[in-house]
């Protein structure tokens, strides 16, 4: 060591600044827009107080980018858009511009570099997803393959707009759920308990804080072959894995014991209805790379069945809200088994308390 | 030790050591969507940059997770000089089968509010990454940071300071304040009701110690929502969720009303935006213009949404405060729950009282929240009454359903109570009150 090198400081600036790299248009506008449309599909043309106008095209990425891809991407910025670009929330690019004339030339841009254009309005956008084994410590499955697995089933749902109303899919490796909340959510599902490698436990994990980890008091300290360890009441835990980040010793994963569950009805948003969490639909799916095909048959069962039943606007959930679960499941073909009955805190607030019965 | 010599060499120009073989992986370069395997092979095939050999080395234990269907990082502790958190350190447990990606680590690094970014920026933050990094990079993350992902040990103190030079600071990671979102907004939408990129960066700004030495029960996240169509999803994701809202009449243009129902049809629009309402504050007149019942419309964005030319928030503009949002660990799902039903945020002093409801809610956490404990967690274990009492907020029946239908309460002091409701709302009507 080097001790006359002082290390740099940091100069802790915190969130950067925008407006320098926010288009001119947007900046002038900042606060004053008046109304918006969509051309076509992935085309949202804004109109602001002033007058001004601006076109975005929005084109669907891999999210884990190499540099190679984004120096593409801004190549197709400085050549055919004005050098400003936004990302979504669910890492879709966005070129804006300041005339229509240049919105096809970007279009067929984006489309020869391999990039679709889509997911605006009442399409399925892209998947929100995890890292899982590219770089996760605790992952159950590879989201970034699931999720590429998916959107190449759904690319045309991405490119046109012909779902009832927008589509929000989520995809998330542990049953921590990172992904969030769906109109259609793929997550891993443990089956069983966690396996304990008692000759690391002591070493690796503090045990008092595994033990206040786990939701329903199944683990208890506990001597095993004369060292400190801990113990796994199996009746009781409900293997969600809450252990396993705190402790890897107690491995949650098993090659074929980790399996993955679809869920669907999850909205963020507040229109209509009041913001709802994902259910229940199939659990027990193989999670079989590289490309997931029982995963990705119930998704497109689950996603047709809304496509064709659906009314305009209504969300994935509330599309079931109306039709009823007992018509969603025979229009999907999938069982409903008693493992669909909420067993959890306020399990019976999810029970239908009513004479409301579909036939 | 010969393999990692190989690999060694390959970076300082002799032939690049063997690639992995990846059947796997190679089945996910079919198909019309981008493909991120293609991407990752673009790395490993860069040979002349140093990163080459560890992408490699990447591919080839992503593959072996590919085969055996189980993950081979773990974590442990790597940080930039003065700070505690920001850094995801991974180190591979198949090290001696992948030596050169032994160590990859991520820096999460805070984005631009919004995410507006230039391409010159995105093409100094590649350039950054391509001498310190992997090359890898995902916009986003779920947490939303720019996610750098791949790093030696060595090289993350010299990548971050590259990074800082140009604006950029660390995120969050750990029991800390985390990254934050907000959504255009103000920048390209019509229904934005306050200003997301102020909100964001003088709330997060003000907070960075928070963020940057982890020293919470856990983590606390913020994110900003222009209007209740909440882009970022922060009424679930969020332990702060500001909504942004208005209190008086919504705007009607009667003129693009009547457009809107020649276009759409007039069954189509009653079927497709009055009935929609989930209030019944709707209904349409047989001249085709709309009749609007505000007291009783809940701001939910749907017709505002459909007849976007016709329909626009009000003036007196601001947010909402929803409290407590997360996911499953460890009593299950929280939505987070109506705390504050509207602030002001027009003014500088609107947004510095923001800023201090913030400060007041993360010191009520570090102060009050068991270990790995979420607020909305610490609000179910002590009771609403308990928690606005703590946080200086008086209840208020826009944060239920309805009112408790359980009798289990002891409500002796219940005329008190009803007293400073009272009082409260006299306050409120600008009249005098004699306890003052």
């Amino acid at each position: 060591m080097n001790s006359t090198v002082q290390p740099r400081r940091p100069v802790e600036t915190g969130v950067p600044d925008p407006f320098p790299y926010m288009h001119p248009l947007m900046r002038k506008n900042y606060g004053a827009w008046a109304w918006h449309d969509r051309l076509r599909p992935g085309v949202l043309h804004h109109v602001a107080k002033s007058g001004d106008q601006i076109w975005t095209v929005r084109a669907g990425t891999q999210r884990q980018m190499d540099v190679f891809t984004i120096r593409k991407l801004c190549d197709i910025g400085d050549k055919y858009a004005e050098g400003h670009v936004r990302f979504t929330t669910r890492s879709n690019i966005e070129f804006m511009v300041s005339s229509v004339d240049k919105v096809q030339p970007l279009i067929d841009a984006l489309n020869a570099a391999g990039f679709p254009v889509g997911g605006t309005g009442n399409s399925v956008s892209m998947i929100s997803h995890t890292q899982g084994w590219l770089h996760c410590d605790i992952p159950g499955t590879d989201a970034s393959g699931v999720v590429k697995s998916l959107m190449d089933m759904m690319h045309h749902e991405f490119t046109h707009e012909e779902m009832p109303n927008r589509v929000r899919i989520t995809t998330s490796c542990c049953q921590i759920n990172c992904g969030g909340q769906g109109d259609i959510s793929i997550n891993v599902q443990y089956t069983k308990p966690p396996k304990i490698n008692h000759d690391l436990v002591s070493k690796v994990c503090e045990r008092p804080a595994v033990v206040a980890r786990c939701p329903v008091a199944a683990i208890r300290p506990a001597l095993v072959d004369g060292k400190p360890s801990l113990e796994v009441d199996e009746k009781k835990c409900v293997c969600c894995g809450a252990c396993y980040p705190p402790c890897p010793p107690m491995q949650i994963n098993g090659a074929d014991s980790t399996k993955i569950a679809v869920w669907v009805g999850g909205k963020h948003s507040n229109a209509r209805s009041k913001p709802t969490f994902h259910k229940l639909v199939v659990a027990n799916l193989p999670n079989n790379p590289p490309r997931w095909p029982e995963v990705t048959e119930v998704v497109r069962k689950i996603l047709y069945a809304y496509k064709e039943n659906g009314r305009d606007f209504e969300r994935l959930g509330e599309w079931i809200e109306r039709i009823g679960w007992p018509r969603f499941f025979e229009l999907t073909g999938f069982a409903f088994t008693k493992h669909h009955l909420d067993t959890w805190t306020g399990a019976r607030k999810t029970m239908n308390m009513s004479a409301h019965v579909h036939f | 030790m010969s393999d990692e010599d190989k690999h060694g060499q390959a970076s300082s120009g002799e032939p690049p050591a063997a690639r992995h073989s990846t059947p796997m992986l190679d089945q996910l370069e079919a198909g019309p969507w981008p493909s991120f395997v293609t991407g990752l092979k673009r790395l490993r095939d860069a040979g002349d940059k140093a990163y080459a050999p560890m992408m490699n080395d990447l591919l080839g234990q992503l593959e072996h997770s590919y085969e055996n269907r189980t993950g081979y990082w773990k974590g442990g502790t790597v940080s930039v000089f003065g700070y505690g958190g920001g850094v995801i350190p991974r180190f591979s447990e198949v090290a001696d089968k992948f030596p050169q990606s032994k160590e990859f680590h991520t820096l999460r690094v805070q984005p631009p509010a919004g995410y507006h970014y230039t391409t010159d920026l995105l093409r100094q933050l590649c350039d950054i990454w391509e001498k310190y990094g992997s090359g890898l990079i995902a916009l986003h993350g779920q947490s939303g940071d720019i996610m750098f992902q791949g790093c030696s040990t060595e090289n993350v103190q010299k990548a971050f300071d590259e990074f800082n030079e140009i604006g950029f600071d660390l995120g969050g990671a750990g029991p800390a304040l985390r990254t934050s979102t907000s959504c255009v907004g103000h920048a390209r939408c019509e229904k934005s009701c306050y200003d997301e990129v102020r909100a964001h960066r003088s709330v997060i700004n003000e907070f960075l110690d928070e963020m940057h030495r982890p020293a919470l029960p856990y983590k606390f996240k913020f994110k900003f929502s222009g209007c209740g169509n909440d882009c970022v999803n922060a009424i679930h994701r969020a332990d702060f969720a500001v909504i942004g809202t208005w209190r008086d009449d919504m705007k009607v243009d009667q003129e693009e009303v009547k457009k809107y129902v020649a276009k759409a049809g007039r069954k189509y629009t009653i079927d497709h935006v009055i009935a929609m309402c989930p209030t019944r504050a709707l209904s349409l007149n047989d001249d085709d213009t709309l009749d609007v019942d505000n007291k009783s419309c809940v701001r939910c964005m749907h017709c505002l949404n459909v007849m976007n030319k016709a329909l626009s928030p009000g003036d007196d503009r601001g947010a909402s405060i929803l409290i407590g949002g997360k996911r499953s660990l460890k009593i299950g799902d929280l939505m987070g729950t109506m705390i504050v039903p509207f602030i002001k945020l027009e003014t500088d002093e609107d947004y510095q009282r923001l800023i201090e409801f913030g400060r007041r809610l993360i010191d009520f956490f570090a102060e009050n929240a068991l270990e790995h404990e979420r607020i909305g967690e610490t609000m179910d274990r002590i009771g609403l009454p308990a928690f606005l009492e703590a946080i200086g907020v008086d209840p208020d029946p826009n944060m239920v359903n309805h009112p408790r239908t359980s009798s289990f309460v002891r409500t002796d002091d219940f005329t008190v109570e009803a007293e400073k409701y009272f009082e409260r709302k006299a306050r409120e009507a600008g009249l005098n009150v004699a306890a003052d």
